[in-house]
């Protein structure tokens, strides 16, 4: 029975925790597999993200789901120019340029969040609706990791309805499988460009807000967990939502297990298990195989 | 045997590889660094190591076009190998030590290269992060042999030639040690680089499909580069360590693999001096500013990075022959 309660709390924290990555990630695969670029700066728009939200909450008298909506606005919106002015320049550039443009946003992110409210960590204080045990009949479990469970699955859906049912995103699932097709039947690609972009922006955001409560936000955010965001879109496969969700709850539950079962090394496991996994299947756990 | 053809193109090829006058000034600047600041030898030892792993970069990024994030893997092996057999008593003596770092380098950048380089772009991009952070964590785990997370420090290691000292106050020996080993490991790149192979490199970095379509076996030549690059990054690393007497995690780390990318595309990639001037110009102005400023320096260096992707491709060297390059044609 023990054991039980064990298995379910830890598979509830690992799908909290992959709900998180999953917020984040899934902007950083559609505009990989839409526009092909390497963007490291993605954990940069989600600290940013953080702070705003934490800032709006502190200082400006938000609610957390007001404040939310804020960061994720005031994100994609900042996202959206950055991409129009900057971004758009390097399309098509070779990688090692998108790279290097990417890292020194990064770095001009963290410093200018140092600069302005300086390098210690921000807690973001969870209204009290969200504090505190649920019980779930079995057992007891922090009412926030449930939460965010249920956010995470309806966001999911939406996205998926969004990506599967709409105009917009069968534009966007035809310029990732052939960009120049898309074109030619008339898809504005620039456009596109921008709206995922901001959009995925804006889901960083929303992902720094929700995951600082265990993830921590301070300017350190943008680099700290770069690595695990990209893994999870490489995992994943570019472009592709479902395969980001499912990706994001492997990495989640597994990282969530090997921390608590083998405290030692267990990061070392999701290393090895990617370079194997891309090894076999470069495109991704769920990508189409390029032709 | 064809009459020589007396044509500027033909000329122009025909005297690439040939030494130029210039190409002393680094070697006479750094002499000359050694007998004018002898209290700053330490900086300069740093400088040193820094550009040679560099020019390790700078052979397998530069030249044969393998965009890596992991090349701080092959540093690290390199400062353990060194670390661990100088700790654990079984070897101190400084050349051989690095012959051994520069061996088990190679063995890693075979090993990982030969299926790594099967892949391109994104996939490979990220299989070199996750082999260095693999690496990392697993020098993390083995903390018997490697100290984990506060390294090793105070490696006995024994003076060079049975004779000369590596006295950490004046870092003397170290210096013209590291200078030694640079130019040694220069002179082998720059053959290297104008060798028919360094020119098969080349055309697989502009063109791998017409590369495989003239028979050039592609991926052996992408694996051999990347084993040498290695080789001399493990170089780099075990000199480090050696000339600090001291190993630590930060020598696997992605700050390293990035820092050692910024340097390389600051001076200007493929066109190895590029690896001096960025070391230099990122080495003094970090030793001054990051000091005094960290966050506006890396506000500053944020900047710089943005400016070069977006305007200046190929760094320093790059601007300057983009310079000369229209005055050439308004003479001609």
């Amino acid at each position: 029975m023990t054991f039980g309660v064990d298995v379910a709390s830890m598979l509830l924290g690992g799908v909290a925790a992959g709900m998180v990555l999953f917020i984040v990630s899934v902007g950083l695969s559609v505009t990989m597999g839409l526009m092909g670029f390497v963007n490291l700066a993605h954990g940069g728009f989600a600290m940013l993200g953080g702070y705003a939200i934490a800032l709006a909450m502190r200082h400006w008298g938000f609610g957390f789901v007001s404040a939310l909506v804020f960061g994720f606005v005031l994100t994609a919106a900042v996202s959206a120019v950055l991409e129009r002015v900057l971004y758009a320049r390097l399309y098509g550039a070779d990688e090692l340029d998108q790279v290097l443009f990417t890292i020194g946003l990064v770095f001009m992110m963290i410093a200018s969040v140092t600069l302005l409210v300086g390098p210690e960590n921000q807690p973001l204080a969870l209204p009290s609706f969200l504090r505190g045990q649920l019980d779930l009949g079995i057992l007891q479990y922090r009412a926030y990791s449930v939460v965010l469970i249920a956010v995470g699955v309806v966001i999911v859906a939406a996205l998926w309805l969004g990506f599967e049912r709409t105009r917009l995103g069968a534009q966007i699932r035809a310029a990732v499988d052939n960009r120049r097709m898309a074109e030619s039947l008339g898809i504005n690609i620039a456009r596109l460009f921008t709206i995922t972009f901001a959009f995925g922006s804006g889901m960083a955001a929303l992902g720094g807000g929700l995951g600082a409560e265990f993830l921590g936000l301070d300017p350190q955010y943008a680099l700290k967990y770069l690595v695990y965001f990209l893994i999870v879109v490489a995992v994943g496969g570019l472009g592709r939502v479902t395969g980001v969700f499912y990706a994001a709850l492997l990495i989640g539950v597994l990282d969530f297990a090997l921390k608590k079962y083998v405290p030692q090394g267990g990061t070392a496991f999701i290393y090895a298990l990617t370079i194997l996994l891309l090894l076999w299947r470069p495109q991704g756990l769920f990508g189409a195989r390029a032709t | 045997m064809t009459e020589p053809v007396d044509h500027p193109a033909a000329r122009a090829l025909a005297e690439r590889h040939r030494l130029r006058i210039w190409e002393a000034i680094p070697w006479l600047l750094a002499l000359g660094f050694f007998f004018a600041f002898p209290k700053h030898l330490g900086f300069g030892t740093e400088l040193l190591v820094t550009v040679l792993f560099a020019i390790s970069l700078d052979l397998v990024l530069g030249y044969a076009g393998i965009v890596t994030l992991g090349q701080a893997a092959f540093f690290g092996a390199g400062a353990y190998t060194v670390g661990i057999l100088a700790k654990q008593g079984i070897w101190h003596e400084p050349i051989t030590g690095l012959l051994l770092a520069a061996l088990v380098a190679a063995a890693v950048g075979f090993g990982s290269g030969l299926v790594l380089l099967r892949t391109q772009g994104l996939t490979l991009l990220m299989l070199t992060l996750c082999t260095m952070a693999l690496l990392e964590e697993a020098a993390n785990l083995a903390h018997d042999y490697t100290g984990g997370f506060d390294g090793l420090d105070s490696l006995p290691i024994a003076p060079l030639f049975g004779r000369f000292e590596f006295n950490p106050l004046y870092p003397t020996t170290q210096y013209l040690y590291v200078l030694a080993v640079l130019f040694v490991c220069f002179v082998f790149v720059r053959m290297l680089v104008y060798s028919p192979f360094g020119q098969s490199l080349r055309g697989i970095r502009e063109n791998m499909l017409r590369m495989h379509a003239v028979g050039a076996p592609v991926r052996g030549r992408l694996v051999l580069c990347y084993t040498l690059s290695a080789a001399i990054a493990g170089v780099a690393g075990g000199i480090w360590a050696q000339a600090n007497a001291y190993v630590n995690l930060g020598t696997l780390g992605l700050d390293r693999a990035a820092t050692v990318l910024i340097i390389l595309v600051l001076g200007g990639h493929g066109r190895l001096y590029g690896a001096f001037i960025g070391a230099v110009a990122y080495i003094s102005l970090s030793h001054f500013l990051a000091r005094i400023y960290p966050t506006a320096w890396q506000l500053g260096l944020g900047l710089l990075l943005v400016v070069i992707a977006l305007f200046a491709r190929n760094g320093i060297l790059g601007i300057a022959a983009a310079l000369r390059r229209p005055a050439h044609r308004a003479a001609s």
